[in-house]
């Protein structure tokens, strides 16, 4: 079987710090057609081929924060292909390629893609997007790295929160069930060679709140929420309790066995002080 | 496209290995690419820790910042100064005109109201005038200032070439304040000494007694992921993982959902801005009412513990008990939620992650961060300091690497040999200079007892040609130093004729900064020059531009994360000591130079060469320097030129010396803090820097220096008082015009720059969401309000907004946001670009230099140092947009 190439994202650790997006330009920006024929250089701005979104949850001061690092998501059947023709290439290693010659004057192929990731290059009138460091991965990009190649925007990583694999379809299965991987939007693309961990932080809600008892922080004080089918919880000592990666949907919170308020949830929302 | 060859050097973000097509550009050399350093096989095994049943060790590999990353934008950026150039309608002979500063009309189309000349032209320009003004005002009539962190290097950087040019040709400081430690410095070093880290606590060996023993974490004004301590990139990013893996709990107070918060709290408090320091009355009140303090520690180590405690409880002069109650008024905060962490903190071993560094922190340089630092060594104190696992640990400084092994910092003066306005004196000095070969060269000027101007008061100087104050920034022999007064000009001295500006613009970094553009076209400033690697902001205001080049350009040597001086054992913030020689990568663009190679031009001009260079160029002092430390001990001179870097073998045999244990335990200081080689600052070894040797919570130096003041007739003064308390901030919360300029904004270091440096210039870090937003072609800075406050007045996320007050106006990018309550507004500080939209200094600034809205004022009333950490505003949509 041909081992693939995958990146896995992890958005629990990363908090935005642009390495990534930064290390990618480094690659890619200001080195002439030196990654022929990969890619033609990208423009000094503009492109986002690491595009980093983020999205508050949450009202103040209970809220969360989550940043999403995506990148083209180099589907197993993708879009741009259809649209392309034949300037897309799937690779046997998982890669998907914009031909440097055949997007050429294919500014249609931006919209083809339901992800924002593709790219129409200006100057040089070609259409561009993230190629997985191919040059690098497969030994054309003559870096001075003393490790095992991987794709810059990895390398660049100071939380580990985007990984890199050289595996066998199978073997990432069993990763992926392991460490409940999960496609970004996988109605657009259900299968690809990147994958996010804890993607609930972006696409599921809570509910938070904190127990006042007596004026006090109510600590220890046992909490469930009806219709989440999560486990229930201990409120810490600020008497704080939070309910994550819930769907939109009808909810109670119980607190030591009473109901305390029912929330129709459409998103995040921190209930603040309740007094019990 | 030409041969790869793998290169190295270093930076304010960390260091890289450095990809160069050695034949590219004539065989000048092209930067392809620069990434961490990944450790291999030949490199030192690195340290293990044991910590609840698990080992941990040392990552193998170094990090970096975004800044560092894009490195390459800018060396080659359209805003690089490529040629000498001079100001149209300048002449040095003849008319200046001076007040056409910043007008950038004609010329040369990249430099707008310039034109080139000859490095020979320019440099003769410059040093006649030197002659002329020395000849005929006096001595020292020139000033030099060095904004900080724009290059990186020990040879190379700032208090080396700069110091070494200025003390050979008798040129005035514009010395620097503590801008990061200004609360520590003006106000902690009256509770606690530490003068040798202006301020700052030590925390040596704290992060393996951390890991063993702490059970919850308090960040108090503190964004390691922001800001890394100081040059350390995410170094310390591991730790908190570690920890939290742990189970260990994380507690955030701080204005702002700051970006460590993001990803580690488990929960947030953010104090209205300026009101900590009630916060932390109120948890000493907690701890005093129900009896949950460190009596031990607090019986021995404290001094004036009955009096604070009087003030605490309301039975003290303002008779107001500092209940959670109080605290909530105060602070927003609801009262059952400082007593709940009041007592969680008093039931577990609690980290305190005190600050950037377990000191610093935005706080301190707000308003009343003095009394805010000073609370905060209170807290610490109620709940003791040297224990395992709990005290001051910022989980920055302190790892286990080899403390005794002498690699100095930047700060430690390099080539200068400079002991007055450098840490040169502490050890380097006497390594670097034989005394008869090689000399250092002192300062006939900028010694304590002579000129100096702080660069804060600069504007005055030049715009009312007089200025008084009391105490100096960078000086940590003593306490009492800071109380001394100055006056420019220092009596007998000239007016100063000439402004040399070496480094970041000032328009972005200082305070009410509209004053350093009025400045620059005062009459009082006939001259001024820079040496400018960008045709940024502020190099614009210039008459005669010297290119600079980046410390890519040329050679040096550094140790990463290491600035030694009054940060010591700042190299233990990072995993592994990494010593790397900052290889040449490529030639220096157009007709650029490095600084060295600029002074020495002057030099030769001015007839001083020979002291200056001693005949040598930067490679040969970087080899004089190597040689100076213990690098020889571990690593020839040619195979460390070779290989570009070498790692600092861990010593697991060294003693163990947590900060503070020795002072809990009464015994002589056996941490590797400077102090310990200045008996004379203590009584017998023992204790403090102190009088009482304590942690004095009624300040024995305060209360003296009150009582000189009295003797002159002159009143105690109110904005320090002896006994540690809550002021309240004249800006911001309570300031009287918080009906005009009802929303307070906080203005912290950046993160996607180091102070300006990786902003503008063309930069990479320009297209970073959170940095920038793009407007009609624009790049403009962004500043954070919350939703509430944005509905209110009509503004959607993206929009530009006009932030003005009474000291300016600048157009910013709204961000909407949760991560500040309403009434609190974020936009950090440091924008290198400066684009006023009509007279310079009298217009709105679509650069984004929000500290033209901070405050101009001393933060104490016989201090030097800044308070710009936050400022009042109003915010309303700004539809000139279009219009430009």
């Amino acid at each position: 079987m041909t081992a693939k190439k995958y990146l896995v994202i992890d958005l629990a650790y990363c908090h935005d710090c642009n390495n990534c997006f930064i290390a990618c330009k480094d690659e890619h920006c200001l080195n002439g057609d030196r990654w022929l024929p990969y890619t033609d250089e990208q423009p000094r701005h503009g492109h986002r081929w690491m595009n980093i979104e983020k999205k508050e949850r949450g009202q103040y001061p209970r809220i969360s924060v989550t940043s999403l690092p995506k990148p083209c998501q180099h589907c197993a059947d993708p879009k741009c292909k259809e649209a392309a023709s034949g300037a897309v290439t799937v690779r046997g290693d998982g890669i998907v390629l914009l031909d440097s010659e055949k997007a050429k004057g294919r500014r249609d192929l931006v919209d083809s893609c339901p992800f924002g990731a593709i790219w129409y290059n200006e100057e040089k009138g070609v259409a561009q997007k993230c190629t997985f460091c191919a040059h690098i991965l497969d030994g054309k990009a003559d870096w001075g790295v003393s490790v095992a190649l991987l794709p810059r925007c990895a390398h660049s990583c100071p939380t580990s929160s985007i990984a890199y694999y050289e595996m066998d379809a199978e073997a990432f299965g069993q990763l992926k069930a392991a460490e409940g991987l999960e496609r970004y939007r996988p109605e657009e693309s259900p299968d690809g060679q990147v994958w996010y961990k804890n993607l609930a932080k972006w696409t599921r809600h809570f509910i938070a709140g904190g127990l006042l008892k007596g004026g006090e922080c109510a600590e220890g004080v046992t909490v469930a929420l009806t219709g989440a089918g999560l486990p229930a919880q201990e409120t810490n000592f600020f008497g704080d309790f939070c309910f994550d990666g819930l769907a939109p949907g009808t909810y109670t919170v119980v607190a030591d066995g009473k109901d305390v308020t029912t929330v129709e949830l459409e998103k995040s929302v921190n209930l603040g002080s309740i007094a019990i | 496209m030409g041969k790869i060859v793998r290169k190295t050097n270093s930076s304010t973000g960390g260091p890289v290995f450095v990809d160069v097509d050695v034949e590219a550009n004539g065989g000048k050399g092209k930067i392809v690419r620069m990434y961490p350093m990944d450790l291999v096989d030949e490199d030192p095994v690195s340290w293990e820790i044991e910590a609840r049943g698990k080992t941990y060790s040392a990552p193998r590999k170094t990090t970096y910042n975004c800044f560092t990353a894009g490195f390459k934008a800018m060396l080659s950026s359209k805003r690089r100064v490529l040629y000498p150039l001079k100001r149209i309608g300048f002449d040095v002979n003849g008319e200046r005109n001076i007040e056409k500063r910043g007008t950038w009309e004609g010329g040369d189309p990249l430099y707008p109201g310039y034109e080139r000349i000859s490095w020979e032209e320019a440099t003769d320009i410059v040093a006649n005038e030197i002659c002329r003004i020395k000849r005929e005002y006096g001595p020292a009539a020139i000033v030099a200032e060095s904004s900080s962190h724009h290059m990186w290097g020990n040879v190379g950087y700032r208090h080396s070439p700069l110091f070494r040019f200025m003390n050979c040709v008798g040129i005035t400081y514009g010395d620097h304040n503590p801008d990061s430690w200004e609360g520590w410095h003006w106000g902690a070093v009256h509770s606690w000494g530490f003068t040798g880290g202006l301020g700052n606590p030590e925390q040596w060996d704290l992060f393996e007694d951390h890991m063993k023993h702490t059970e919850l974490i308090v960040f108090w004004s503190s964004d390691p992921e922001t800001n890394g301590g100081i040059y350390s990139a995410y170094e310390s990013h591991i730790r908190r993982r570690w920890l939290k893996e742990m189970g260990i709990q994380m507690i955030f107070i701080d204005p702002y959902f700051n970006h460590t918060a993001e990803i580690f709290a488990d929960k947030w408090f953010s104090p209205k801005i300026g009101t900590d320091t009630a916060l932390g009355a109120a948890l000493c009140y907690v701890w005093i009412t129900e009896d949950t303090y460190d009596h031990e520690f607090v019986e021995k180590c404290v001094f004036g513990f009955e009096e604070f405690k009087a003030y605490i409880l309301g039975k003290g002069e303002d008779g107001v008990a500092k209940t959670a109650e109080w605290a909530e008024a105060e602070t927003g905060i609801p009262a059952h939620d400082i007593r709940a962490l009041a007592r969680e903190w008093a039931k577990k071993k609690t980290t305190f992650a005190l600050g950037g560094l377990g000191g610093w922190g935005g706080a301190c340089r707000g308003p009343t961060g003095m009394e805010w630092s000073r609370m905060m060594i209170a807290v610490a104190a109620m709940q003791g300091l040297g224990e395992p696992g709990s005290g001051i640990w910022s989980t920055q400084q302190g790892m286990p690497t080899d403390y005794g092994f002498y690699f100095p910092g930047y700060a430690e003066g390099g080539i200068s040999g400079d002991c007055d306005n450098s840490a040169a004196g502490a050890e380097l000095v006497y390594r670097m200079f034989g005394g008869t070969g090689s000399r250092p060269v002192p300062s006939n000027v900028n010694v304590p007892s002579s000129q100096f101007i702080p660069r804060f008061g600069i504007p005055e100087c030049f715009i009312d040609g007089k200025l008084k104050w009391t105490g100096k920034g960078f000086i940590g022999a003593s306490i009492e130093q800071q109380f001394f007064r100055y006056q420019y000009p220092a009596r007998g001295y000239p007016r100063i004729q000439m402004f040399y500006k070496y480094g970041g613009p000032m328009i972005g970094t200082m305070g009410a900064t509209n004053r350093y553009v009025k400045m620059y076209r005062s009459k009082l400033m006939p001259m001024a020059v820079f040496n400018a690697i960008w045709f940024e902001g502020e190099t614009r205001f210039g008459d005669i531009i010297l290119p600079a080049c980046t410390n890519f350009e040329r050679w040096d040597i550094s140790e990463f994360g290491n600035c030694g001086g009054y940060i010591p054992g700042s190299f233990s913030q990072t995993n592994n000591r990494v010593i790397t020689m900052q290889q040449k990568c490529v030639e220096p663009e157009g007709e650029s130079k490095s600084d060295y190679e600029i002074f020495r031009l002057l030099c030769r001009k001015l007839g001083v060469e020979g002291p200056y260079s001693e005949g040598k160029d930067d490679i040969d002092w970087v080899k004089q320097y190597f040689h100076a430390t213990d690098l020889p001990k571990i690593i020839t001179w040619e195979r460390f030129l070779e290989k570009g870097y070498v790692i600092v073998p861990p010593n697991p045999d060294r003693p163990k010396t947590p900060a503070f244990r020795w002072f809990r335990e009464g015994r002589e200081q056996d941490s590797p803090q400077p102090s310990q080689f200045r008996p004379g600052d203590t009584v017998g070894r023992k204790g403090l820097q102190t009088q009482s040797g304590k942690i004095e919570l009624l300040s024995q130096s305060l209360l003296r220096f009150d009582a000189a003041l009295v003797e002159e007739g002159l009143e105690p003064d109110e904005t320090r008082p002896p006994l540690t308390q809550y002021i309240k901030p004249w800006t911001g919360w309570h300031y009287e015009d918080t009906e005009k300029y009802p929303l307070a904004v906080l203005t912290p270091h950046p993160r996607f720059s180091f102070h300006t440096m990786g902003d503008g210039k063309d930069a990479f870090m320009n297209d970073i969401k959170d940095h920038r937003v793009r407007v009609g072609g624009f790049d403009y800075w962004i500043i954070r309000i919350n939703t509430d406050d944005a509905e209110a007045r009509g503004i959607r996320d993206g929009d530009l907004v006009k932030a003005y007050n009474d000291r300016g106006e600048v157009i910013l990018a709204a961000q909407i946001t949760e991560r500040v309550p309403a009434g609190t507004c974020h936009s950090y500080e440091s924008s290198a670009e400066y684009f006023p939209i009509g007279e310079p200094g009298n217009s709105p600034d679509r650069g984004g230099c929000v500290n033209i809205l901070s405050s101009g004022k001393w933060i104490g009333k016989h201090t030097s140092g800044m308070a710009t950490e936050h400022f009042c505003v109003e915010v309303e949509k700004w539809d000139g947009g279009n219009e430009s």
